[in-house]
């Protein structure tokens, strides 16, 4: 492990321009030229803004210098999980819910089977480093294609030092049967930084759904940096969800950028349910008419916690249609941050967007910045935006407590109808299933950073409900 | 049909200013360029007390380290400060006794304003103060406000007559150090307006200022100074305009209103500055900084505003509210046509408890225009039960045009509730057909849309202004006004 660098006294962002510098070779090694050459600019960005700061006007609400200010490790190679058993940390239960399990631990993609899957029907699931080896071809085409690292230098110095990630690709007229589910573990001891990358391509008239998880494992301080591209052609269909809860020590910037083409669709649902820094930024670019985009998310924090979704969705091209909303409830100090922004193009005519944040504050300390943006370039255009803050509805209090139900349940059942809106727009049942009971044990207090993940909640087979009689509503 | 539409709101997207006329008057300037030395020399033409003058030095020392302000949605090539002269006065000045003093030529400018000093005198009952080209010109209705205790004088004379009230209020709402153009007012600015409402005071008049900038090359910088003691009342109205010229002009003004327990002031702004022509040259550039301060229990202010002029308007008037109970509202219709750029809106900061605030804002874009809403409500830890409603509405007449809204909301108070809402659309197809079915034909229905559109911001100006602001808004959008 000799290659592992050990430092304990330089700040993140001079430990890992010393790695480039210093290793680059190792870095590089098993690049494709054109992803060296990648690397190569984004390091120069890198160098020139280094992570962002809090004055930056696309991070102030979110201030991340703290966290910054960690001694953190940063390893340029795999670690040997000889002595782990894997298939048990990865084991996945949801119940009745079939998915296919592709591990990612401390950043790295693990396979039993030999570090790439092939299906009959041509769907390719792999390992990144193991792709840019197997389908030089296909990773080279859309690598680098679609993130950006405009407002955001965790793009590029994830794209200059990135090592692994998961690479999947549907062909063409693929209606890929079983969710994939992405399961991200981070277990380490020792404030850790980890970097991912995922290339997800979908092939025409083809359909993908995929689970990606971010968990931790243990209560260690870790920095998750996650960059993942998407390219969803012409009348293809993905939904992602998005499932995040990490430890309260535990920082995740995670960067989505969605290609769409034309008459294509794609929903990503983001449920957060806990971590100490969490910032969602994703990307939409409607690049053919008829595309349509649905972002939705549910935030429950409390404790210290923080969550920021930035959502921006451009329009370029017409007949495009895009919705957003997301909804929050915040309990004792924690805060949130949402900045949704609709482009759209001077030629996107007949685009119809809609924006939405809704947030529900429980305490006098919790804190909520909410800046839904619209630019607007196109004249036929419907673009509407809204965003609340506010606490439960009293009528609706006063209607179930005239029932009999006491305050605490009234509450919960309020906030859990709050949650549903964005709950139910999950296709996949048992998933849904799954999530609405989590959903009901986060309001109680009971769902923490449990043993494994989120969805090994200990017993899956016991029903969870609220002790409402639902006959005397 | 859609052609027949797209055709006329070229027509109406292509129309002229009105109010472009240069007035011939003798005007004294100041040496062209920003140093001390500039600054010592206005301060000595008006002969200002020491205090003032360190407070203009104070400024200037300050602006010099701060950085011209890029965040706006604002184009715009860098404005040179040195070349552009800072202070411009008509000549000769002396006290005016009556309107028969004053330079006919000047009296012929505010009568094609259809501001006539005379006739207003006699019918309307609005005290008028004129400012042109940053000095007060002629104040009407001083007698009958002094009756009733009101101070209503341009600024130099209320740092001559009442310095203990200047120095009391002064950059108390708006310090020198808020911001670039604030600092670069509180440096220069060479007159404006003064008024004081004492306790318990409804002002009988509708309070007015008039700015005009005439002379060529010269930046007008006025400042206003509102207090409404405990009690009283008033509304203010402000209007202006600007010859038209090829190259660019600066005016950045301050506007800081205090109200006191229980008082009560209305602020209404007409802003037709001169918008360049309609391939985008000249025009003024129009950085304000306007702001209320709700200091009193139960206070309130309100802004209205219709802006209609200048090539590029950065401007966001706000409220304090820091007096429990005290009310913030702001109003505005914002038009841009050819290639105004406008990036307005408002803050709103809840300190008080039982805060409450409303914004309501419609923007209109034609031509190569675009319009951007950028507001503020933040919700500080200590405005238990505070409220605010926001409303940003946009209508696009045009396709080469933006509108853009850019709203930020800060809540840290858990028992607050506030909402905002925005849409953004083109006039709809269905209401122009059921216009052209009732026989209207469609110049006339875009008007009617336009004006129905603006009616919840045009319904809280001052008659007075109402009228003049229609037709404002029809000018800007040309013959939409049946």
């Amino acid at each position: 492990m000799a290659n592992i660098v050990e430092q304990h006294t330089l700040p993140l962002d001079e430990l890992l321009m010393q790695q480039f510098r210093e290793q680059r070779s190792l870095i590089t090694a098993h690049d494709l030229p054109a992803i060296t050459s990648l690397r190569d600019k984004h390091f120069a960005d890198f160098e020139q803004n280094g992570f962002p700061h809090n004055q930056l006007e696309k991070w102030r609400f979110s201030r991340i210098t703290d966290l910054l200010d960690e001694t953190f490790e940063h390893s340029l190679q795999p670690e040997d999980v000889k002595n782990k058993n894997l298939s048990e940390m990865f084991r996945c239960e949801v119940h009745n819910f079939n998915t296919e399990i592709i591990s990612v631990l401390n950043g790295w993609y693990y396979d039993t089977n030999g570090g790439y899957h092939v299906s009959e029907e041509g769907v390719i699931v792999s390992g990144l480093r193991t792709a840019m080896k197997q389908f030089p071809d296909l990773v080279e085409k859309h690598f680098g294609t679609i993130a950006n690292s405009e407002h955001n230098t965790f793009v590029s110095i994830n794209t200059a030092l990135v090592q692994d990630g998961v690479f999947i690709y549907v062909p063409d007229n693929v209606q890929v049967p079983r969710t994939l589910q992405i399961l991200k573990l981070i277990d380490r001891t020792g404030p850790h930084f980890v970097q991912n990358r995922n290339l997800i391509v979908i092939g025409r008239n083809s359909h993908l759904s995929l689970m990606h998880c971010d968990d931790s494992i243990n209560h260690h301080t870790s920095l998750i940096n996650t960059v993942t591209e998407v390219l969803v052609q012409e009348n293809a269909s993905l939904e992602i969800y998005k499932l995040q809860n990490l430890n309260d020590n535990s920082g995740l910037v995670n960067s989505t950028f969605i290609r769409q083409l034309a008459d294509s669709n794609v929903k990503t649902v983001a449920l957060t349910f806990n971590g100490g820094y969490i910032r969602n930024n994703v990307q939409s670019f409607l690049d053919g008419r008829g595309a349509h985009a649905d972002i939705m998310g549910l935030y429950l924090m409390d404790k210290e916690q923080h969550v920021d979704n930035q959502v921006r969705v451009m329009h370029n091209q017409p007949h495009c249609t895009s919705n957003e909303l997301f909804k929050g409830i915040l309990d004792d100090e924690a805060t949130a941050v949402f900045n949704g922004y609709i482009y759209v193009a001077r030629d996107a005519q007949k685009t119809n967007a809609y924006q939405n944040n809704r947030n529900i504050l429980l305490k006098p300390t919790a804190v909520v910045d909410t800046m839904p943006f619209l630019e607007i370039y196109a004249d036929d255009v419907k673009c509407s935006h809204g965003a609340t803050i506010g606490q439960l509805d009293e009528d609706a209090m006063f209607y179930l407590r005239s029932r009999g139900i006491s305050k605490a349940n009234a509450r919960l059942l309020l906030m859990y109808a709050f949650a549903a809106d964005i709950v139910n727009v999950i296709e996949i049942e048992p998933l849904r299933v799954r999530i609405d009971d989590m959903v009901k044990k986060r309001l109680r207090g009971e769902l923490s950073v449990c043993e494994n993940c989120v969805l090994h909640c200990s017993t899956p087979e016991k029903d969870y409900h609220f002790d409402i009689d639902y006959s005397k509503i | 049909m859609a052609t027949d539409s797209n055709e006329i709101l070229e027509q109406v997207t292509q129309s002229e200013y009105k109010y472009g006329f240069y007035t011939d008057i003798e005007t004294e300037f100041a040496p062209k360029g920003l140093d001390e030395n500039t600054i010592r020399y206005i301060s000595a033409k008006k002969e200002e007390p020491e205090w003032m003058l360190e407070f203009r030095l104070k400024a200037f020392r300050h602006w010099q380290q701060l950085p011209e302000p890029e965040w706006a949605h604002l184009h715009y090539p860098k404005i040179d400060y040195q070349d552009a002269y800072y202070y411009a006065a008509p000549k000769p000045k002396k006290e005016l006794q009556s309107l028969d003093e004053v330079d006919p030529e000047l009296l012929e400018t505010f009568n094609k304003l259809g501001i006539s000093l005379e006739e207003q005198k006699r019918l309307a009952g609005v005290a008028v103060d004129a400012v042109i080209d940053s000095v007060s010109v002629k104040t009407t209705f001083q007698d009958t406000l002094a009756k009733h205790g009101i101070i209503f004088c341009s600024f130099s004379e209320a740092v001559r007559n009442h310095p203990e009230l200047v120095r009391k209020y002064m950059g108390t709402v708006v310090p020198y150090t808020d911001n670039f153009f604030a600092a670069l007012n509180s440096a220069v600015f060479s007159d404006g307006s003064f008024v004081y409402i004492p306790k318990g005071v409804r002002c009988p008049l509708e309070l007015s200022t008039y700015f005009r900038i005439n002379a060529a090359n010269t930046g007008q910088f006025e400042r206003t100074l509102i207090v409404a003691d405990e009690g009283s009342y008033v509304s203010y109205m402000e209007g202006c305009t600007a010859p038209m010229r090829d190259e660019n002009q600066l005016h950045a003004a301050i506007v800081e209103i205090i109200t006191l327990d229980n008082a009560e002031v209305k602020y209404s702004t007409v802003q037709n500055w001169y918008p360049g022509d309609k391939d985008g040259n000249g025009g003024i550039y129009n950085f304000v900084t306007k702001r209320g301060l709700c200091k009193g229990r139960n206070s309130k202010i309100s802004w209205t505003q219709v802006e209609t002029g200048s090539a590029i308007t950065w401007k966001y008037p706000s409220c304090v509210l820091m007096g429990d109970n005290s009310v913030g509202e702001f109003y505005s219709v914002a038009v841009t046509n050819h290639f105004q750029q406008a990036d307005t809106g408002t803050k709103m900061i809840h300190i008080g408890k039982n805060t409450r605030s409303t914004i309501i804002s419609k923007g209109i874009s034609a031509g190569r225009s675009n319009n951007s809403y950028r507001g503020l409500v933040k919700i500080l830890p200590g405005a238990t039960n505070a409220r605010n409603f926001s409303q940003c509405d946009s209508l696009l007449l045009g396709d080469q045009c933006g509108a853009h809204t850019f709203p930020y909301i800060e809540a840290k108070n858990e028992s607050s509730i506030v909402e905002h809402e925005a849409t953004t659309s083109k006039i709809s197809e269905d209401q122009l057909f059921y216009c052209n079915q009732r026989g209207i034909d469609t110049e006339k229905a875009i008007g009617l849309i336009v004006n129905g559109y603006a009616k919840e911001v045009l319904n809280k100006l001052p008659m007075e202004f109402a009228v003049e602001a229609q037709k404002l808004l029809s000018i800007s959008l040309e013959g939409s006004v049946g």
